[in-house]
């Protein structure tokens, strides 16, 4: 079976040890993370989990199984890349006198639909947000010219298709223990 | 939904009234149904212990050796009586002393309440002093785990413990509670935990599955059954016998099924996997038909699954949906409580008899018995084995007993020939194979079945393992008989070493010391046996023994368990020699 990328979206209650418990079942199975984002979901108290892995498709469910399986994850999902609408942020610092010096990169900038988000006399910062590619394509634009800082964030992640996950709350019929 | 909660709330609430999280956890033992814990004191859970103090009429707490004493204690308590099993520490080394003993609780499914204390919240994260992090360390071993630091959230987060610990497929639960929470004081009121919303413990059983399963039964012509502990787990026991009855399929067991159906029932037909029965083996991989009920084939039982039992369809019924498709993909998965699946599949299936497969299993029965299980039984060598000490077990206790056993070749060897009439009779360390399980489970067992004879049976090396668990047998005059049949080797390991590593047998030798001295220092009853004369008495004078009984059988050497599976072969190309 071949690997490919898989997101998995987990809904959680808002728990301090799960995000230990989870990244657990990847550890005990020597799976590497490729992204790993937690930050609330659309539902009050819950929170999702976007996880990417590169993994085969039957090590994916087993997974999920194993994910599902902890007390207080209300469900998991796993998608392949064309059936969600992904994207990652990274954040470029640059010396501010390259600006100057380096008509170039002022092209670079314009064509890369990146966001300044601060400038000070001696850096600003370039906010790009995209696929990965799209994003190591502005990086390798702009490292030759020296990166004072770069930061990029792991992928959060939309289903095309519904999730239902109040429906599966109302399901399980009980508030919040 | 939320007055029904709260009506429900209203209804359970057992009283209200000021008191420390320290006693409040007792309330919560009491209001559980708890009358008995094993534990060992220390530091940060004195305040619980002081309130077991003031309780101790109501609530038997049993002073182990050693913390890991306690959690094996508490499984061997839950296994023969249903119960969860409840065990209490320390922080530090006393939480960290658990940790063998919970993982053997989450592997074999076994429900399990752990408590231990905790150094003070503002403490947390200090290296203060018996600090440590028993939540990251617990995690990955626990069904689910909850660090307490405020006195009032005691009661819902132990209400929520034991529910989650006896429910669905049962398993060990931690909580560690803060100094200052068992200090801090509450209004007590306690409701039984009726759910969790994220948690649904039995998984709803699709009809159609049930269809196609019976429809698969129906017309199978060599079907199989391997069950397993879900059986005992889910009471399942009189619907596992109607349908074997009805349906005529012959059935074999895993270590940790066994006892589930009695061993003189003419459709028993022995244990699957590493060290099984020839039969069941063999003829895995000729059924057309495999009903795995509340089993989760295990590397153990499977060997190598690119060759388990290919030619077979397979009906899988499991409460834990993680189980499905994990090691054999199942053709129908039948989810739910096996007491539930089984009842509800009983009328769909069509009565019949499989005489001539049957037939098969005992052909087989009869090449293993020339070949194996008759120089077991009755050697033709001066040496003692184990299967004739099992065999004269048998004989005393007519297959009523409990029996406990160990790790190691004596324990593959009283999984084969102890013999049983009832169900939670086989308390073993499945599969952790954890050495050292068999004597504190035994105090456990037998607090949990106090009507029962509790027999434990243990290797050399094991007994060495929990051995100061004698005191505890000691003080509380627990009427248990210990048998170790010593052969002065570390003998499965040793086994291993002749087969596969040319005899090269690297520390598996024993320099043991005199064990009955060492009985005789815990004023246990004990005696020797050499020589096959003086066995059967000797066997006859335990069982007979009111009080605790020590027994050590000096037992041939270099002996080996056979039949065997080796690591990675298929499971018919078991070895009978």
């Amino acid at each position: 079976m071949k690997k490919e990328n898989y997101t998995i979206s987990v809904y959680t209650e808002n728990n301090i040890g799960l995000l230990n418990r989870i990244s657990a079942i990847f550890l005990r199975r020597h799976i590497n993370l490729e992204s790993f984002t937690a930050s609330v979901s659309e539902i009050k108290d819950v929170f999702r989990f976007t996880i990417v892995v590169n993994i085969t498709e039957e090590q994916v469910k087993k997974i999920i199984g194993q994910i599902e399986k902890q007390i207080e994850v209300i469900k998991a999902f796993y998608h392949k890349d064309d059936e969600t609408i992904y994207q990652e942020t990274a954040l470029f610092k640059i010396a501010s006198k390259l600006l100057f010096e380096e008509r170039k990169i002022q092209n670079v900038i314009k064509d890369s639909n990146a966001n300044i988000v601060t400038v000070t006399p001696e850096f600003f910062v370039l906010e790009k947000t995209g696929r990965r590619r799209d994003v190591e394509a502005l990086y390798d634009q702009l490292e030759p010219y020296g990166l004072m800082q770069f930061v990029r964030s792991g992928r959060i992640s939309i289903t095309k298709e519904k999730l239902h996950i109040s429906k599966i709350l109302e399901n399980f019929g009980m508030e919040a223990v | 939904m939320e007055t029904q909660t709260q009506t429900l709330r209203k209804e359970t609430k057992i009283s209200t009234k000021r008191m420390t999280g320290a006693e409040a956890v007792i309330r919560c033992l009491l209001a559980e149904g708890v009358d008995l814990i094993y534990g060992y004191p220390g530091g940060a859970i004195m305040p619980v212990y002081d309130e077991l103090y003031k309780y101790r009429d109501q609530l038997h707490h049993v002073l182990t050796r050693h913390e890991q004493g306690a959690t094996h204690a508490a499984q061997g308590y839950a296994r023969t009586s249903g119960k969860v099993g409840v065990a209490i520490a320390t922080s530090g080394p006393g939480a960290t002393n658990f940790v063998t003993g919970i993982a053997d609780a989450q592997i074999d499914s076994t429900p399990m309440v752990c408590i231990t204390g905790q150094v003070g919240s503002h403490l947390l994260g200090s290296d203060a002093f018996q600090e440590t992090d028993i939540i990251g360390i617990s995690t990955p071993i626990t069904k689910w785990n909850h660090q307490v630091t405020k006195a009032e959230d005691i009661p819902a987060v132990l209400a929520k413990a034991f529910y989650i610990a006896r429910s669905g497929r049962p398993g060990p639960v931690l909580i560690d509670i803060t100094k200052d929470a068992q200090f801090g004081e509450l209004d007590f009121v306690y409701s039984t935990c009726k759910g969790v919303r994220s948690y649904k413990p039995v998984p709803e059983t699709d009809l159609k599955s049930l269809e196609q399963a019976a429809k698969l039964i129906n017309k199978a012509k060599k079907p199989m059954i391997v069950f397993g502990q879900g059986v005992i787990l889910g009471e399942a026991e009189e619907e596992l016998k109607n349908f074997i009855e009805k349906s005529g399929i012959p059935s074999a067991w895993t270590i940790l099924g066994l006892s589930a159906l009695p061993t003189s029932h003419p459709l028993n037909v022995g244990m699957v996997g590493m060290h099984g029965n020839y039969g069941p083996n063999k003829l895995t991989n000729e059924c057309d038909l495999l009903l795995a009920i509340g089993m989760r084939f295990d590397d153990r039982v499977t060997g190598n699954l690119e060759t388990y039992a290919k030619q077979a369809k397979i009906i899988h019924f499991e409460i834990d949906p993680a189980e499905i498709n994990k090691n054999v993909k199942a053709d129908v998965a039948v989810m739910g409580n096996v007491k539930n699946t089984l009842s509800q599949i009983f009328p769909m299936v069509k009565s019949n008899s499989h005489d001539s497969w049957v037939q098969e299993f005992r052909d087989y029965d009869a090449i293993e018995y020339d070949k194996v299980i008759k120089e077991e039984l009755y050697p033709s060598n001066e040496g003692l084995s184990m299967g004739e000490v099992l065999r004269r077990i048998n004989e005393e206790t007519k297959g009523d007993a409990v029996i406990v056993s160990d790790v190691g070749q004596h324990q593959m060897m009283a999984c084969r020939y102890a013999e049983f009439n009832k169900s939670k009779s086989n308390i073993t360390s499945g599969g952790l194979g954890t050495m050292g399980f068999a004597l504190p489970a035994a105090i456990g067992a037998k607090m949990g079945a106090p009507d029962r004879e509790v027999v434990a049976i243990i290797g050399d090396g094991g007994y060495q393992m929990t051995i100061q668990e004698l005191g505890t047998i000691f003080q509380t005059k627990v009427p248990v008989k210990i048998v170790v049949l010593n052969n002065d080797f570390l003998g499965m390991v040793r086994q291993w070493q002749q087969l596969f590593f040319d005899k090269r047998y690297a520390s598996t030798e024993m320099v043991n010391p005199d064990f009955i001295k060492i009985a005789e220092g815990y004023h246990i009853k004990s005696t020797r046996v050499t020589k096959r004369e003086n066995l059967q008495e000797a066997i006859a004078e335990m069982i007979a023994s009111k009080e605790a009984y020590f027994l050590e059988v000096c037992v041939e050497k270099e002996n080996n368990v056979f039949p065997m599976i080796p690591t990675g072969a298929s499971v018919s190309d078991i070895r009978l020699e």
